[in-house]
């Protein structure tokens, strides 16, 4: 295990920053601490440098507990959001700070500070100062810097906040990459799930200084264990468990369990746009009875916005194609079957998957 | 028709204002400074050197420099640490020490000088217990050090302080996620950047001390080559009808001065070239 974090807890006056923190990062991954901003991600990553002590708690490096060691003792390469350079250095002389710091030999760190500028693509520029590169090259040198003593574990903090857009992009795959070719350990803070997505093998998902759940990308998004989770990564329609008895009972064959817990007045459904099929006649399968209130063509698919009985709005995806096919048009009745939805019963606070499609078919 | 009239009268207008205010510069500034040279220089340069290697003028303008060294240099350090605690730490009250620094600037120098007579002239506490060691202040050259200290407090302070507000701590986080303690990070990364604003508000304090009369006329006393400064030297010569003696010494101060000036000038421009974002 390359990070190890546990039960950390700080707090800033009255403000509780993180509470009760446990994680580990497998070696070799690059893991995203995700969650909105105020969830105590970047305190975390701090803590983990030695930047900030926690109140309680511990972290393990490599194995070895290193809740008591200096920031300059962990051996951690840390990235900043702004990039944070030596101005006064030339891109050269800051990449071989941190090996001048330990005084290696002249030639060794001529070579080492060589061979990250070819990592970093930025060979033709170690005479250059920071104030003449562009913000993805600053960045790139602060990576090589901070990669230049091989530190034990990488911490990139929001590392592509201060860029635009279109770099920011680049500078991603671009990450994604080197991180397959160094495999150095990293954990990075993130608040934009779509950037975490492409880039992390696992997530970290933080909200109010508490973790919500760990695993890899695609399982959070497919299982997430809390209403945040769901509504943090991806979009998600939530509706009142009410709605599948609108109409005559034959209309929606939604499970018994299902009913019985509708008679609460605080549960509701969790379903993705791209988790529902939609029909002009009913199947026999369960399904809302609802209007189309506005078809927008995105691409590669197409957003439908309906309406069911009225007063609850869901929107769902499809492929483009398929909507040709069926030729919808605003104003339309159609029957919508979710595929795959969660439950969350407020009262006992339970977040739970419901597979429609089998429940059904073996009821038929 | 009237948009071009009033453009032509904005125009002239532009023109007026852009003469009068170099005029005025020129009158104002530039040519006191022509004629004192001018009028120096006039008897040629074998009077100029025999008026300024004579062993009074020479000594005052020794003493004025070495005495403004001694002063920049404590300065430099003591006005560096002020400007770093009022930044980096949480001092109670720190406001009004902010307030406090720029007071030296206020205080009428005569007033500073008969404060440091009072607090340490030979009759008062201080003063008799450092007489007994032997240790002179008031009426020797320490006193004018301390003067010079007075007067040009907040000059260092001042000119560090926006450097250090405006510094990026990530640098310095940075550097110890490197492996450097903090002298090494404040010798590399901190101190790099802050020194030109140290040299300029040690310049100017230079230069503000070579020109000190208020103060250092109260605490010298008038002990020629022992506590008669430049300014002083060029007072007395003036009393006793030796112009051009005068003349000569305020010639060397004024182009000092002006040479700190420029120094300062090329400073920041280089400063702009390299660390211009």
């Amino acid at each position: 295990m390359a990070i190890e974090v546990r039960n950390l807890s700080k707090r800033y006056g009255t403000f509780q920053a993180i509470k009760d923190v446990s994680f580990e990062v497998i070696a070799g991954q690059l893991v995203a601490l995700l969650g909105p901003s105020g969830s105590g991600k970047s305190t975390i990553l701090r803590i983990i440098a030695g930047l900030e002590v926690a109140d309680t708690g511990g972290v393990l490096l490599t194995g070895e507990d290193a809740t008591r060691l200096s920031v300059q003792e962990r051996g951690v390469g840390f990235v900043f959001q702004h990039y944070a350079l030596f101005r006064h250095m030339t891109v050269r002389n800051n990449i071989a700070f941190g090996l001048k710091v330990r005084k290696l030999p002249k030639s060794d760190i001529r070579a080492r500070v060589d061979e990250l500028l070819e990592l970093v693509q930025l060979t033709g520029y170690a005479g250059r100062y920071p104030s003449q590169l562009s913000g993805g090259q600053r960045q790139r040198v602060a990576l090589a810097r901070a990669l230049a003593p091989r530190p034990k574990v990488l911490l990139l903090d929001e590392p592509f906040g201060a860029l635009d857009a279109k770099v920011r992009d680049e500078l991603r795959v671009w990450l994604r990459k080197l991180h397959d070719e160094v495999h150095v350990t990293s954990l990075f803070v993130t608040h934009d799930q779509r950037e975490a997505f492409e880039v992390a093998d696992q997530f970290i998902v933080l909200n109010e200084g508490k973790v919500q759940q760990v695993g890899p990308p695609q399982s959070l998004y497919l299982r997430p264990s809390s209403p945040f989770v769901a509504q943090f990564l991806g979009q998600v329609n939530i509706l009142p468990l009410e709605t599948i008895q609108l109409g005559p009972r034959s209309e929606s064959p939604f499970p018994s369990s299902l009913s019985e817990l509708a008679l609460q007045s605080d549960v509701q459904i969790y379903v993705r746009p791209h988790d529902m099929e939609v029909q002009r006649e009913r199947n026999g399968r369960p399904c809302w009875r609802a209007r189309v209130e506005r078809l927008t063509p995105l691409g590669g698919v197409v957003r439908m916005d309906l309406s069911i009985n009225g007063d609850h709005r869901i929107q769902l995806e499809l492929i483009s194609d398929q909507t040709l096919d069926l030729e919808f048009a605003p104003g339309d009745t159609v029957f919508v079957t979710p595929r795959h939805m969660n439950v969350f019963d407020a009262q006992s606070h339970t977040f739970h998957p419901v597979v429609l499609g089998r429940e059904t078919e073996a009821r038929a | 028709m009237a948009a071009h009239a009033v453009t032509t009268h904005n125009r002239r207008f532009d023109l007026a204002l852009r003469w009068t205010t170099l005029f005025y510069l020129g009158v104002m500034v530039v040519l006191p400074m022509v004629t004192l040279s001018v009028q120096a220089a006039r008897p040629g340069f074998q009077p100029f050197w025999r008026a300024l290697v004579d062993p009074y003028a020479w000594h005052a303008l020794k003493l004025t420099f070495f005495t403004a060294l001694v002063m920049v240099v404590i300065n430099a350090v003591t006005g560096t640490a002020t400007a770093w605690v009022l930044v980096r730490y949480n001092v109670p009250g720190r406001s009004l020490v902010n307030a406090l620094i720029d007071l030296p600037f206020a205080v009428p120098t005569v007033v500073t000088g008969l404060m440091l007579v009072v607090l340490y002239g030979p009759t008062s506490v201080i003063g008799t217990v450092l007489g007994r060691f032997g240790w002179g202040v008031i009426y020797h050259q320490p006193g004018i050090v301390l003067a010079l200290l007075f007067v040009s407090y907040p000059f260092v302070i001042r000119s560090v302080q926006p450097v250090l507000m405006e510094l990026d701590r990530a640098e310095e986080e940075a550097a110890a996620t490197l492996g450097a303690g903090a002298w090494t990070t404040f010798r590399r990364v901190t101190f790099p950047a802050l020194w030109p604003s140290i040299l300029t508000g040690s310049g100017l304090s230079f230069s503000r001390a070579l020109g000190e009369f208020g103060s250092v006329v109260m605490v010298a006393g008038n002990h020629p080559l022992l506590t008669k400064t430049a300014p002083l030297h060029i007072y007395g010569e003036i009393e006793s009808g030796n112009r051009h003696a005068a003349l000569v010494v305020s010639a060397v101060l004024l182009a000092s001065s002006l040479l700190i000036l420029l120094g300062l000038n090329a400073l920041q421009r280089r400063g702009g070239v390299n660390h211009g974002d």
